[in-house]
């Protein structure tokens, strides 16, 4: 049996889907009764009507191929289709990220949901209007050039009472074209249609602050999350994790777990996993399970002894060396040379920790795999992803496979969102039921994928003048490629390498985009063996702006250092480095914004307990520019550090939400100080001691900033930016410096906690 | 298996499970709930939260067998299709990306203005501290709270 959407859809009677409209898209939503073998093809991207669908009351549903972590990325696609479709904004529907209803876009990734993930929907919606206008022309026997459209109708321009809607004019039948397709799958999938979509100065939705969709529910408690699919015959599993971090299990007492009734073992290669009828018997069978694990040397260098760890190790790639193909892509004889020749060389080291997504709740997967094939419920970013990944587990063709998405905790990258999924779907077919894996706190941040340790090394060759003439950027950490950012194979997953399929061997640090132009300047990077080599709790991944909180940390920070050496503003440094006009006007923005003052830039002087200051740091990146202000309240006596105003000029090119945008900013904002201040996972020689929201804590609601002030740049002569990632990026080098501008000591090593603080005070 | 009852919601429930079983598993599994969330089982996030009699309880680590009051959960909240005016505010201010913390925020916000409707910056920041909102919402929660707190004075 062939499942597919349009199948779906007509056996409702009709094509057309949407919420008022239609049960079938909602049995398709609820992914009602799964037969044995069924299939489930991709929608073709080159169907218009696998983007965009019309029902006979007027209702549109655009289908996005992307997911909405939060970012209010929902509404701003639907501004966006209303907007081409010039429809009422609440009349446009999205479903999002279920493989059987949406074409690969990529998923959720950096930032790229508007400046990547809208293009094709917004073609597709231009291209639908100029096919319902056509058609409405016909249905109101004029010329096709005689007909205007405005809220969901088409009308006759000469006498617009004569007008006809656009579910009136389709009656449940499809669009029928065709668009062209780029033949690319993922971000950058994009269709085209004969329409052109309107310009800028046309736009009445796109650029309003419409109200987000999704909240209501969330504040209601209806909201469909991942943590609701609830099955019928639907099993609790937990997954056992070793006391060590490269320990395997060798056995197990089933007698330890007799007293639960129902409670049974799974026990595959390295995997090891209770399920139970009820949750709380999952849980407590885990509790008790009796497990002999082996016993391996473990030696890894531990929380302090990471960066030193860093700085001897061999490099095992770089940019340049073998993870592109043996190509150099730099040469730092140059630098050298300069550095050798310089009046005087300012060096400095910036360390960063490892980090965890720590998501609000841990991973959740819940699979239905029948003989043949398998539905999987994921809060993933990357279903599309999961499901080729999945489907390679089960040694199922990829068209038996359909993953539906589902909200769920906020994530930000490669997270553990992706792992509960795969065990889910390993045990639902060794057990021939429905099962539900949830993670607990301890897994979800200590066996989440990290955000790799780094240490950043940075040097200025100075002349007499103070002048820059050599500049030098070594980033030197653990490759934050241990698993991919797209789970689309097993060997992504700690399941998969439970099993034996063998660990990704790539390599990836960063180089940030040039923004300072010096002469004689190399940025390379090179990456350190991992910690451990399988299944590794250690495994790093891509976390929020992926190793760019590192090496602008350390950016960031030198240029302010190189200023207080030559006795320049770090601002006017800053603007005489820069080339690009985007970045001087949000740096110009933010400064004026909060009253930046160049004689006041040297440490503060001030005496007492509590201390503040200010600091600067500056972003570019996903086609955006941020610049920020940070001032800080700094306790002399106890280490405590407040971020109290915040002050953030961004450039995003074209605005779609105002109101998101700045809710999409606010959020990087205190998501960055909880980078800043609080995050740092810690480790010892055998096992992560990060375990949960006290050994892995984050910004507290008493640490909030008093006051967040924002400049949104709309600069609807320009492409939309991501935004959902570059305020976060620098926050933590603003901090740093404003520390030194209150106390004249400069943290090269964050998270900036109250012991590392009074510690660096009292040195 | 023993047999508990508890009022949830204004409703009297006789509920299958051992006496040790936590509430949040009774109100999700035994009633269907999704108001209350699993997020670290700990007592250290809040997304679980409940009111018993007014209290703000964390039902994760709370025996099913030690609850004894009347139990209040979000999705109880909008009487008759009303939100309920923390609800309210929390729309209005858009004060969630995921969402997952919302109700431990809402409940606790609840819990504290019924006894202290004129909470002041200071005490709704000490009062909340201690939830956990990964995404950083924090700024808008704070409003949010501030503009329920104006809206129940
Ligand atoms: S789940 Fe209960 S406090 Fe976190
Ligand atoms: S909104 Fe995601 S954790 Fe608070």
């Amino acid at each position: 049996m062939k499942m597919n959407r349009r199948k779906f859809l007509k056996s409702s009677g009709s094509l057309v889907v949407g919420v008022s409209a239609s049960g079938a898209i909602q049995s398709l939503i609820a992914g009602d009764a799964l037969a044995q073998g069924v299939s489930f093809p991709d929608p073709s991207p080159e169907r218009l009507d696998t983007w965009v669908s019309v029902a006979r009351d007027g209702q549109v549903t655009a289908f996005f191929g992307k997911v909405d972590m939060g970012l209010g990325l929902e509404t701003a696609i639907a501004q966006i289709v209303a907007e081409e479709l010039d429809m009422p904004v609440d009349r446009v529907s999205i479903v999002a990220g279920d493989t059987l209803l949406t074409a690969n876009q990529g998923g959720a990734s950096a930032s790229s949901g508007i400046r990547a993930g809208a293009i094709p929907l917004r073609n597709a919606a231009a291209e639908a209007r100029r096919v319902l206008a056509l058609a409405g022309a016909e249905r109101l026997g004029v010329a096709a050039n005689a007909v205007g459209t405005a809220n969901g109708e088409v009308f006759v321009l000469a006498d617009p009472s004569k007008r006809i809607g656009y579910g009136q004019i389709l009656d449940g039948k499809p669009l029928g074209t065709n668009v062209k397709w780029n033949k690319e799958m993922g971000t950058p999938l994009n269709v085209t249609g004969e329409a052109k979509p309107k310009s800028v100065a046309d736009y009445k939705v796109v650029g309003q602050p419409v109200a987000r969709r999704d909240i209501p529910a969330k504040m209601l408690g209806t909201t469909d999350y991942l943590t609701n699919v609830r099955l019928p015959g639907m099993l609790h599993a937990r997954i056992l994790r070793p006391p060590v971090g490269a320990a395997v299990p060798v056995s197990f007492d089933a007698a330890s777990i007799a007293s639960i009734a129902g409670a049974r073992v799974v026990h595959k290669k390295d995997l090891l996993a209770v399920v139970a009828e009820r949750e709380w018997d999952a849980v407590r069978a885990a509790r008790m399970l009796k497990v002999e694990w082996t016993n391996p040397e473990m030696n890894w260098p531990g929380t302090e002894g990471v960066y030193d760890h860093i700085r001897s190790a061999p490099a095992v790639a770089s940019n340049g060396e073998s993870a592109f193909a043996g190509k150099r892509v730099y040469d730092e004889t140059p630098t050298y040379k300069a550095l050798a020749g310089a009046a005087r060389v300012l060096t400095a080291d910036y360390e960063c920790p490892f980090q965890s997504h720590a998501r609000i709740a841990p991973s959740v997967g819940v699979a239905d795999v029948k003989p043949g094939s398998a539905v999987i419920y994921a809060d993933t970013q990357k279903p599309h992803f999961v499901r080729l990944g999945i489907a390679k587990l089960l040694e199922l063709p990829a068209d038996k496979v359909r993953v539906m998405w589902k909200p769920g905790a906020g994530s930000y990258g490669r997270s553990d969102a992706d792992e509960a999924p795969f065990e889910a779907a390993v045990l639902s077919r060794e057990l021939g039921r429905p099962v539900r894996v949830q993670w607990t706190r301890n897994e979800g941040t200590a066996w989440d994928p990290k955000a790799p340790a780094a240490v950043i090394s940075m040097k200025a060759g100075l002349n007499d003048k103070g002048g820059i003439d050599g500049w030098y950027m070594r980033s030197k950490g653990f490759s934050g490629w241990d698993v991919k950012f797209t789970a689309d194979s097993p060997e992504q997953t700690l399941v998969g390498m439970q099993l034996g399929y063998k660990k990704w061997d790539m390599h990836n640090f960063d180089v940030p985009t040039e923004t300072y132009q010096f002469a004689n300047t190399v940025r390379f990077w090179q990456t350190v063996a991992p910690l451990q080599e399988k299944a590794s709790p250690m495994r790093c991944a891509h976390l929020r702006a992926p190793q760019e909180v590192q090496t602008r940390f350390a950016q960031e920070c030198f240029i302010d250092e190189v200023a207080m050496a030559t006795g320049r503003d770090p601002l006017a440094l800053r603007l005489a480095a820069c080339k690009e006009p985007r970045e001087i006007d949000v740096l110009k923005a933010v400064t004026e914004k909060a009253g930046w003052n160049a004689a006041d830039t040297r440490p503060r002087t001030a005496k007492g307990d509590v201390v503040t200051g200010r600091g600067l740091a500056l972003y570019n990146g996903y086609g955006s520019y941020a610049a920020l202000v940070v001032e800080v309240e700094v306790n002399r006596r106890t280490g405590h550090v407040w971020a109290r105003k915040v002050t953030v000029a961004q450039d995003s090119g074209l605005v779609i939400n105002p109101a998101s945008i700045k809710a999409v900013i606010e959020g990087n904002v205190v998501q960055g100080l909880s980078r800043a201040m609080c995050e740092e996972v810690t480790f010892d020689q055998k096992t992560v001691t990060s375990v949960d929201w006290n050994t892995y804590p984050i910004l507290d609601m008493k640490d909030a900033p008093e006051q967040v002030d924002m400049v949104v740049l709309n600069r609807t002569d320009k492409a939309s930016g991501g935004a959902g990632e570059p305020t976060l990026v620098s926050i933590t080098a603003a901090v740093a410096n404003a520390i030194h501008n209150a106390t004249g000591v400069r943290m090269r090593r964050y998270p900036f906690t109250a012991a590392r603080v009074r510690a660096a005070l009292s040195a | 298996m023993a047999k508990t009852t508890i009022t949830v919601d204004g409703r009297a429930h006789e509920v299958a499970a051992t006496p040790d079983t936590p509430l949040l598993y009774v109100l999700r599994e035994e009633l269907s709930l999704n108001g209350p969330k699993f997020g670290c089982g700990l007592a250290q996030c809040g997304t679980c939260t409940v009111l018993v009699d007014g209290r703000a309880v964390r039902s994760c680590v709370t025996p099913v067998s030690a609850v004894k009051g009347a139990v209040r959960t979000l999705d109880g909240l909008a009487a008759g299709g009303k939100p309920h005016p923390v609800q309210a505010a929390f729309i209005a201010e858009e004060a969630a990306q995921c969402g997952y913390c919302a109700n431990g925020w809402i409940m606790s916000s609840i819990a504290m203005l019924e006894k202290n409707p004129k909470a002041t910056d200071a005490q709704i920041r000490e009062q909340l501290s201690g939830l956990k909102c990964r995404c950083g919402t924090h700024m808008a929660i704070l409003r949010a709270v501030r503009r329920a707190a104006a809206q129940m004075a």
